[in-house]
């Protein structure tokens, strides 16, 4: 499904700036994979979600979507193949524009826009329905502002938004980081439903490492730009907490560094 | 804009002003179409396009110039509009391409444009005559001037409300709400951007060729503060379209309510004119009521939420308190 064979991304380069994000990254998804990502801050999580999703170029390596080589591809195109939802709420929504006219603009990812009309009635009662399941009572709101929701809200419209066009890649960047724990939580079990409902392939970065075990297949760990841990399977469902801090200071000579994980 | 005869120290006279509304009425319903123009730009794409200085001047040149050698006046404005459309896409090459800021390009894209305006014209000031020409606009004829300007007006949101409506259309919205969303829905936002440039541009050239042919001539300098009036245009609609309307203010009564913010602009002109305001300061009004007009939602905004009125009501809290 996704392949990544030598990922390499310096930002800034030649500057006091200097940074190596990504470090060679090998990776290669199986078609259903529910993947969730770990790693201290600076790790390279959210940089190799970008790298996939195509917001710059890489310096060195391939991408492969189902066998295709995106790695030439601007990032518009790609996300023919790709759904995304951000860590920032206000990121994955148009906040000037309706709600249903976001549902319509996320329906043509990967089309050709024409001179038809922007949103047809039938689609109308499609997305109306696919809200009510939300319950979250937007099914009434369909003719409202986005930017007048709240972040949980906006987060579960870009999930429902993400999925609408199946894509064969669902891109998640901590999309539940900004929320309460509550919301969170909705959020998340709304993920899960989403990715298993529409059989998605998906890569989950979460610094939340209870929700890292509770989620997914498959789980791996970034350092310094590269991937250090890659558990799947029976393994994964046995993981605790105290296993996966154990093996981060095994593989980086360090302390877990973030605050946000050992505290949740 | 609208004249008087000034008849020593007397009071204003209110018969001029009546006499001078129907001129205000047809200038303000050609400016209106550039307002449009600026309204796409500005609020839709939320790009600040200072080419519109520039583009409506050259859309006045060429559509005067045309119409000299003898083009018909319909092909003439066509010509001019797609002027227009190739000044809006250097700027949006500019910008989208080689990476300069907005404002920055639309202002090179304006500066370049003053030479090649000159180029077109051949002279700063260039005259043709209503006698000699089947112009489909003039201030000789207030009554079909009118007629003209609302029957373009009409038309320009009639396709302006579909067009944004459509796939594409809905796409450029989205591109001016977020761009990082536009693509990631594949949205191509660059080419979106040039896109609105050139319909905007298109549009502002138009407006210019009308108006040269309404008073006559164009000169290298009426597009001089352009950008300012269509903005003043845009924000008095808007003000005035969300007091009446409220939540009611649709797209398409959005349109309409800039192309009579611009009417009610010229309206303005014309009294302030009317009670004796030497024209020089024209410039100075402007740019006053425009900046007013965008203070006053900001101003109306801070009355409810200002750190002033905190701190008078904790005051308040603060010695009940004591008192207590």
């Amino acid at each position: 499904m996704l392949k990544l064979i030598n990922i390499k991304k310096t930002f800034n380069p030649g500057t006091i700036n200097e940074k190596r994000a990504l470090n060679g990254v090998n990776l290669t998804l199986n078609d259903g994979d529910f993947v969730t990502v770990i790693g201290g801050n600076g790790a390279g999580k959210s940089t190799i979600l970008n790298a996939i999703a195509g917001a710059w170029p890489i310096d060195d390596g391939s991408i492969l979507i189902d066998d295709k080589d995106v790695t030439g591809i601007p990032v518009y195109k790609r996300a023919k193949y790709i759904g995304r939802v951000f860590q920032d709420p206000m990121s994955g929504t148009a906040a000037t524009m309706q709600i249903d006219e976001n549902l319509a603009l996320a329906a043509r990812r990967g089309k050709h826009r024409t001179l038809r009309w922007g949103i047809s009635s039938k689609e109308k009662k499609e997305y109306k329905n696919m809200l009510k399941e939300l319950d979250l009572g937007l099914e009434d709101r369909m003719t409202s502002k986005v930017g007048l929701l709240s972040g949980g809200q906006r987060q579960a419209l870009t999930l429902l938004m993400a999925s609408l066009q199946r894509p064969k890649l669902l891109l998640l960047d901590e999309h539940t980081a900004a929320l309460d724990p509550k919301t969170a939580a909705k959020v998340l079990s709304l993920t899960d439903k989403i990715i298993e409902e529409h059989h998605l392939t998906a890569l989950m970065v979460t610094h939340n490492m209870k929700d890292a075990i509770a989620h997914g297949n498959r789980l791996i760990m970034m350092d310094k730009g590269q991937i250090v841990l890659d558990i799947s399977g029976k393994e994964k469902e046995k993981l605790t907490v105290e296993d996966l801090l154990e093996k981060f200071e095994e593989v980086s000579g360090v302390e877990f560094t973030s605050d946000k994980a050992l505290l949740a | 804009m609208c004249t008087f005869i000034n008849l020593g120290t007397s009071l204003p006279n209110i018969n001029q002003l009546f006499n001078a509304l129907p001129g205000n009425i047809a200038q303000g319903l050609i400016w209106g179409l550039l307002a449009l123009g600026v309204f796409i730009t500005f609020r839709l794409l939320d790009f600040p396009d200072m080419t519109v200085d520039g583009s409506f001047t050259t859309g006045a040149a060429v559509t005067v110039i045309a119409i000299l050698n003898d083009v018909p006046v319909p092909l003439a404005l066509v010509i001019a509009a797609v002027f227009g459309i190739f000044a809006g896409f250097i700027t949006g090459v500019l910008h989208t391409k080689f990476g300069i800021p907005a404002i920055l390009s639309g202002i090179l894209t304006q500066i370049a444009l003053w030479s090649i305006n000159l180029m077109i014209m051949g002279s700063a000031n260039v005259a043709i005559s209503v006698d000699n020409y089947s112009l489909i606009i003039s201030a000789r004829n207030l009554h079909s001037a009118i007629i003209t300007g609302l029957i373009f007006c009409a038309v320009i949101i009639a396709i302006l409300y579909w067009y944004f409506g459509t796939e594409q259309g809905s796409a450029i919205r989205a591109t001016g709400s977020n761009p990082t969303m536009s693509s990631a829905s594949s949205i191509n936002i660059n080419l979106m951007k040039i896109i609105a440039l050139c319909i905007s541009n298109a549009l502002v050239a138009l407006a210019g060729g009308l108006i040269a042919q309404y008073q006559g001539y164009v000169a290298i300098n009426m597009g001089q503060g352009a950008i300012v009036i269509g903005l003043a245009a845009v924000i008095i609609g808007e003000v005035i379209g969300n007091a009446i309307l409220g939540k009611k203010m649709n797209f398409i009564a959005r349109l309409i309510f800039i192309v009579l913010g611009a009417i009610i602009y010229y309206a303005v002109i014309c009294i302030v004119l009317w009670l004796k305001m030497p024209a020089d300061s024209l410039k100075l009004f402007t740019a006053i009521t425009v900046a007013i007009f965008l203070a006053v939602p900001y101003i109306k905004g801070n009355r409810t939420a200002s750190f002033k009125a905190a701190g008078k009501r904790s005051k308040l809290i603060q010695e009940e308190q004591k008192n207590a």
